[in-house]
């Protein structure tokens, strides 16, 4: 479905990304780790057109998506989420998610169906539908849950999730895990998810990539990676059990 | 002093209220949504004056149809504006953008004395002055002020009721949050350049059945309405609303306690005490 191959990006002289390849199939849910700085995010900016690579190529469905537009990605059916949730603060929930829900397609939905779309979303993240109420009323996990929302509401057939557990507590974590793994099985979103708390992580994923210094350094399931000596030198530090 | 005449003053100022309130409205739109401040906004305005002048007198048009046509025509000289200027320089530092349309200005300025002269044009229409409770009151103020808030409520309707207007206050949270969310940001952009041409088009067209228009009108309502944007907090809607009330009142009422020349002058001491008090407009929040 994704094709990564041979992918660069340098900032002046800084290399943040260098030569990553890596494939993403349909249905997959992909971990995608590493220390802080280790290129994810300057990753999910260059698939998201956020930012253009410098070298490489990015292919989504069959077709080049590197240097497109981030409207284009999205109407390509690729979503992303911030790692600091960054809603619309001046507008209400509701209209933070219909405005994904309308102009995320190509064909742009009506206005009833763009808001009935926007609360069966906000239904699915676990927030209430109703809506009118501005962001700044949510906490740190209903901002991630936020987040979550808009990015799906655009209907992607990939979502790349940026830290969405950060800064939650422990029960949080279990039900945002379990949300992203609902995104997956029930509606058949492919995911690639960066995020540091490893040992959820590594209990949902399919497969990992890891990252080090814009690098890609292994790729493999998660028990062999986390077990693999140069991914537990380069980021966890040490083994961490798997349940 | 007699308090009819103070009150006579404080309703025109509200009325002059509303066409600045529409003014800034427009350039706190721009600035609000494409980051530039459009230094030239009230020679577009200018420009709409003449349009409506010429239209009327030299072409025979009535004042309604003359008036559309002012809007069309800077409507249209908005899209231009963005495309031609700003869409290049978009990503360029601000003083470069502040020097582009800064020229722009001069170039409208220059152009409009080349063709027109420096002559003050004026309709000459016999409007009535209404009598009311012994106060004199300008029908063409109180229709500029109708129709100053009327533009404002469809602004509002626009900008909280359609998908374009709300993408276009999401822009101007987080530009790229909303692209990622499929919005092509050029477009936004152009919507907002035609709309904020539209209304200095509409503006033109109030203020010319007011004030008589020559090359250089930009060098009094520029200043003001710029300064009456920065007061409200650069990019508020509402805080200019007030702002543009608040600045006419000290030029209405002033002027009639003391003199024009002193109320502009007792305006920008506020100004600029105001921005020493609170840098980020009186209606402003840090974010």
């Amino acid at each position: 479905m994704l094709s990564v191959q041979n992918v660069s990006k340098t900032f002046g002289g800084f290399r943040a990304l260098q030569g990553v390849s890596f494939d993403v199939r349909e249905g997959e849910l992909v971990g995608l780790i590493g220390p802080n700085g280790s290129g994810k995010t300057t990753l999910f900016n260059c698939i998201s057109g956020a930012l253009g690579p410098s070298g490489g190529s990015i292919r989504f469905r069959g077709e080049e998506i590197a240097g497109l537009t981030p409207d284009a990605v999205c109407h390509r059916g690729i979503a992303r989420t911030f790692q600091i949730p960054r809603p619309f603060r001046k507008l209400s929930i509701l209209e933070n998610v219909a405005l994904a829900a309308h102009f995320g397609h190509m064909t742009r939905e009506s206005d009833a169906g763009a808001r009935s779309r926007a609360k069966d979303v906000l239904r699915l993240v676990g927030l209430p539908a109703d809506g009118e109420a501005r962001p700044g009323l949510l906490g740190a996990a209903g901002l991630k849950k936020l987040e979550l929302a808009r990015a799906l509401a655009t209907g992607p057939k990939l979502l790349l999730a940026d830290e969405t557990l950060g800064g939650l507590d422990f029960e949080e974590i279990r039900q945002a895990a379990d949300t992203l793994r609902r995104i997956r099985d029930e509606m058949g979103i492919t995911i690639i998810w960066v995020e540091h708390i490893m040992a959820t992580l590594m209990r949902v994923v399919d497969r990992v990539v890891v990252l080090d210094h814009g690098e890609k350094i292994a790729e493999g399931p998660p028990r062999a990676m986390a077990e693999d000596p140069k991914v537990i030198e380069a980021y966890l530090g040490e083994k961490i059990a798997l349940g | 002093m007699d308090p009819i005449l103070i009150a006579e003053a404080a309703i025109n100022g509200i009325l002059l209220g509303g066409v600045l309130a529409l003014l800034a409205l427009g350039l706190n739109l721009i600035f609000g949504v494409v980051d530039i401040i459009w230094i030239a906004y009230v020679e577009l305005v200018m420009l709409g004056m003449y349009a409506v002048y010429w239209l009327v007198t030299a072409y025979g048009w009535p004042l309604p149809l003359a008036a559309l046509g002012s809007v069309a025509l800077v409507t249209v000289l908005g899209l231009l504006v963005h495309l031609l200027i700003i869409a290049p320089i978009l990503s360029s530092p601000p003083v470069n953008q502040l020097l582009a349309t800064g020229g722009l200005l001069f170039f409208l300025q220059s152009f409009a004395t080349f063709l027109w002269a420096t002559d003050h044009r004026s309709l000459r229409l016999a409007l009535p002055i209404l009598e009311v409770f012994g106060m004199f009151l300008s029908f063409a103020r109180l229709l500029a002020f109708a129709m100053s808030i009327l533009a404002m409520l469809g602004l509002y309707l626009f900008l909280t009721r359609t998908y374009m207007g709300t993408a276009i206050r999401a822009v101007s949270q987080d530009r790229e949050a909303m692209a990622l969310m499929g919005a092509d940001t050029r477009k936004v952009y152009l919507v907002t350049s035609g709309i904020g041409g539209a209304m200095a088009g509409l503006a033109g067209a109030l203020l010319i059945i007011q004030y008589s228009v020559h090359p250089h009108f930009g060098a009094a309502f520029g200043p003001l309405t710029f300064m009456i944007c920065v007061l409200g907090g650069l990019g508020n809607m509402i805080g200019a609303v007030v702002a543009s009330l608040l600045m006419s009142e000290v030029i209405s009422v002033g002027g009639i306690i003391t003199s024009t020349e002193m109320a502009y002058v007792v305006a920008f001491v506020i100004f600029i005490v105001a921005i020493f008090v609170r840098p980020e407009g009186i209606l402003g929040r840090r974010e």
